[in-house]
């Protein structure tokens, strides 16, 4: 016997073959187009179908995509250019740039100081939005923004704006004079002495003083508009959000009957009778000779329609937290107020941040709907001024295209952005 | 001897509504309660104050006046010497209509995008991803406006139609698109064809019949009998056999260019097909997403389970996984629906009359009832809410999971 085959086989390899390449069908493209693309009968019949639709779209809109006119002073001159040919007039947004961002009305030599504000916007956003990559004292920043972007976008004395900033400040140390003793003490002495700050400083003869050119409201418009109103309306209605969803979970009755009416009735209702209602019905139940603007009145509408859709969401991340997380802030015999802001709302918070970036990027679409009631945001100025003048009248696709894109990068960024936020906040372990 | 437990001795004090926590809560009822009453007093006061000095009233007497004005596309009889009410009316039956078209379009739309974004082919599932992103990332009433545009600036005049060699020739010679609106053959109801129509009811109502029975059979006895062609079969052969006995009462009337514009048929508007579609392809992308996350919400233990059982695909499609899904799926598909019908208030922008249109826009403006209008308006609105989820809260109590 033998301790090897050679006698027992007749021939047996011992030694290794080398690996050869898998054979050409299950390899590289071919093979992850068989798999993606033809893995049935139905499924390449799909695929062709899909390639057709792609190419009869692809086929419509490169060319006029392509041989786009970038330079004319009208349609005219455009199409004299185009000489029959199948092209875009995307002359009609370098020639009107300025009217689509900023409206037909805001004065074109301080054009700087709304695209500064803008420029800071990112400044101010990017330690709240991604807070481990900038230092936390660039929050200080973020603070002040409002106020600065508020003195930069509609001018005035610089002494409103500081006034408007001191009434937050006193109330923060009324707040932190008080808190101590009890949540409830500081949080609305600390409103009292804000509200008393600014009644008082009413008063003081601000004209003048370290002032920029006032643009009366109305003059706003453009996109310009559209993202005050979107900023403005998402961060006011965050904490009035918060507030109508713990009502609204509250255990006293007349509290919670208040908060529920109030958010059913806002989310029964479509948001156009609501900015109806700032247009015409609101100047009504306001003192007789008021008359604040219209952006004013329309921030205020959308604000409430905004909270009562981020309190429900809010309700949700409340609801979904387990009953442990409320009785474990008892057995630690905290208050009510400590309990929430502790253990409670940054966990609920955290649940809720996809549904708050929903409403956010609904509202932001939303701001479009105030072309309805004559302000003139990005559409409306597209459907007023630009279409209905001589030399643009019948550019649509390029004008239509454009606000669509410009609504598409910022709402597709916003939701990129919650679902990396998640990611990042995800500590559960799977 | 006194424990921790003894309620604290002594008599009521005022300090205990601020200190004590078993009073607190109504001091701050009381107090919220004050702050609302004296807000409403205020703006109540403000109103009597405002009406007074503009020599107005609250009054709901100018629905019963003449409305005096057209409305283009109306379902019920109208005309510009009837009332506002019924102008009102015309405006909520068109709100109806377009939120019914819109939703029955969407939840198509939806459920095809949402399967095929799962689908294992690579294109097609992009392509879907491509077609979710792009439309629910862009206003509505960007999207309303541009098919608008095409219904009105792209599409051929009537007049085109017309000649030797006509620039634009009709779909099928019965369909037109024009830029006044979609002009389709509509049927003419003869004698008889009332029978025809309940001839077909009938037959609905033996469907149900024949797949109850068909279950009862499969409970009882375990024999399976065949669902799809017989059913059919029913819903069909019936109508179509009453039809021609009765030497077909119901016929079809395609439109005729007549003068400047097609004659008889039916015509939709340019309006309302772009507020339709474009609510439907803008919701269509939600609710593609809404039936991804409900069929990927039933694990695939779920599927294998009932393939290990020896069921068919078909089979644990529709009884195994469907009915968890939909579980899923139902609630926001309703707020889904309940946003379309929202939404249709955008009719107001490109000129459809409904409701925001008649009675929150040119009956507005006419009789300047602002307040009036718009409350009547927030209440139709509101009461179609609360009717739709009040519906949406029974379904949902009677499939949650019975827990406990």
């Amino acid at each position: 016997m033998s301790d090897t085959h050679q006698q027992s086989i007749g021939y047996v390899r011992d030694s290794m073959l080398p690996e050869t390449a898998p054979p050409m069908g299950e390899t590289g493209a071919v093979k992850w187009m068989r798999a993606n693309l033809f893995s049935s009968v139905a499924n390449g019949a799909l695929t062709l179908a899909a390639i057709i639709a792609l190419y009869y779209l692809l086929s419509g809109v490169m060319p006029w995509l392509l041989n786009g006119i970038w330079d004319a002073p009208s349609i005219r001159a455009c199409r004299e250019i185009l000489n029959d040919n199948v092209g875009g007039c995307f002359a009609v947004l370098t020639e009107r740039w300025n009217q689509l961002l900023f409206g037909f009305k805001y004065p074109s030599e301080i054009y700087w100081r709304p695209t500064l504000a803008f420029v800071l916007l990112f400044v101010a956003i990017a330690p709240v939005l991604f807070r481990k990559v900038f230092p936390a004292q660039m929050l200080w920043f973020s603070g002040l923004y409002p106020f600065i972007a508020y003195y930069l976008i509609w001018g005035g004395s610089i002494l409103i704006p500081v006034f408007a900033l001191l009434g937050f400040v006193v109330g923060y140390l009324v707040y932190s004079r008080y808190v101590a003793q009890s949540f409830a003490a500081g949080f609305f002495g600390g409103i009292l002495a804000a509200l008393v700050f600014w009644y008082v400083t009413g008063f003081i003869p601000v004209q003048g003083i370290l002032a920029l050119e006032i643009v009366p409201s109305r003059d706003m418009g453009g996109f310009m508009l559209n993202l005050i109103l979107g900023t403005v309306c998402v961060s006011l209605s965050i904490p009035f959000g918060i507030a109508l969803a713990l009502g609204r979970q509250s255990d006293m009755p007349i509290i919670k009957w208040i908060c529920i009416v109030f958010i059913e009735f806002i989310r029964g209702v479509p948001l156009i009778t609501l900015l109806f209602v700032a247009n015409v019905v609101l100047a009504y139940f306001l003192p007789p000779g008021t008359n604040f603007d219209l952006i004013l009145r329309v921030i205020i509408m959308i604000t409430m329609f905004a909270s009562a859709y981020i309190a429900e969401v809010i309700r949700g991340g409340l609801a979904a937290l387990p009953n442990g997380q409320y009785e474990a802030g008892d057995s630690l015999g905290l208050d009510y107020a400590q309990k929430m802001r502790l253990i409670i709302l940054p966990q609920a918070l955290k649940i809720s941040i996809p549904g708050i970036v929903n409403v956010a990027v609904g509202l932001f679409k939303d701001t479009t709907l105030v072309s309805v009631i004559s302000m003139f945001d990005l559409v409306g100025m597209i459907r007023g001024p630009i279409l209905a003048s001589t030399e643009w009248n019948g550019v649509y696709w390029e004008l239509l295209g454009f606000a669509a894109l410009l609504f598409f990068v910022v709402c597709y960024g916003i939701s990129q952005y919650s679902q990396w936020l998640e990611r990042q906040l995800q500590t559960d372990h799977r | 001897m006194t424990t921790l437990s003894d309620p604290p001795s002594g008599s009521f004090r005022l300090s205990m509504l601020v200190n004590d926590r078993r009073y607190r809560s109504y001091t701050f009822q009381f107090i919220a309660l004050v702050i609302v009453i004296a807000l409403f007093g205020y703006l109540g006061s403000n109103l009597v104050a405002n009406l007074r000095a503009a020599g107005l009233n609250i009054s709901y007497g100018f629905l019963g006046e003449s409305s005096n004005y057209d409305i283009n596309q109306t379902l019920i009889d109208y005309s510009s010497r009837s009332t506002h009410w019924r102008a009102a009316m015309v405006g909520v039956l068109n709100t109806l209509l377009v939120a019914f078209l819109a939703c029955i379009t969407a939840t198509i739309i939806g459920v095809i995008a949402g399967v095929l974004r799962l689908s294992p082919n690579w294109l097609v599932r992009k392509l879907m991803a491509g077609y979710v992103e792009a439309f629910r990332n862009v206003p509505v009433l960007i999207w309303i406006i541009i098919i608008f545009t095409v219904m009105t600036a792209v599409m051929p005049a009537p007049s085109a139609f017309r000649g030797e060699t006509p620039e634009a020739t009709m779909l099928f010679g019965a369909i037109a698109f024009t830029n006044r609106g979609l002009y389709l053959p509509g049927p003419i109801w003869g004698p008889g064809s009332l029978i025809v129509g309940l001839v077909f009811l009938a037959s609905i109502i033996g469907v149900f019949a024949y797949r109850r029975y068909a279950k009862k059979l499969l409970y009882d006895t375990g024999r399976l009998l065949p669902m799809g062609w017989p059913s059919a079969a029913i819903l069909i052969l019936p109508t179509l056999l009453v039809y021609f006995i009765l030497g077909r009462p119901i016929t079809l009337e395609y439109p005729e260019l007549a003068g400047f514009n097609f004659q008889g048929g039916i015509q939709i508007l340019g309006s309302l097909i772009a507020l339709w579609w474009a609510l439907a392809i803008y919701t269509g992308a939600f609710i593609a997403e809404n039936v991804r996350a409900g069929i990927l919400s039933v694990s695939k233990g779920q599927a294998e389970a009932a393939a290990s059982l020896g069921m068919r695909p078909r089979r644990i499609m529709n009884l195994v996984v469907l009915p968890q899904a939909l579980r899923v799926i139902i609630p926001p598909l309703i707020s889904n629906y309940l946003n379309i019908t929202k939404n249709s208030s955008l009719a107001i922008a490109v000129g459809y009359m409904d409701v925001t249109g008649t009675l929150g826009g040119i009956t507005l403006n006419q009789t300047g009832r602002a307040i009036e209008s718009i409350l009547l308006l927030m209440a139709f609105y509101l009461a179609i809410s609360l009717a739709i989820s009040g519906l949406m809260n029974i379904y949902n109590n009677s499939v949650s999971l019975k827990e406990r």
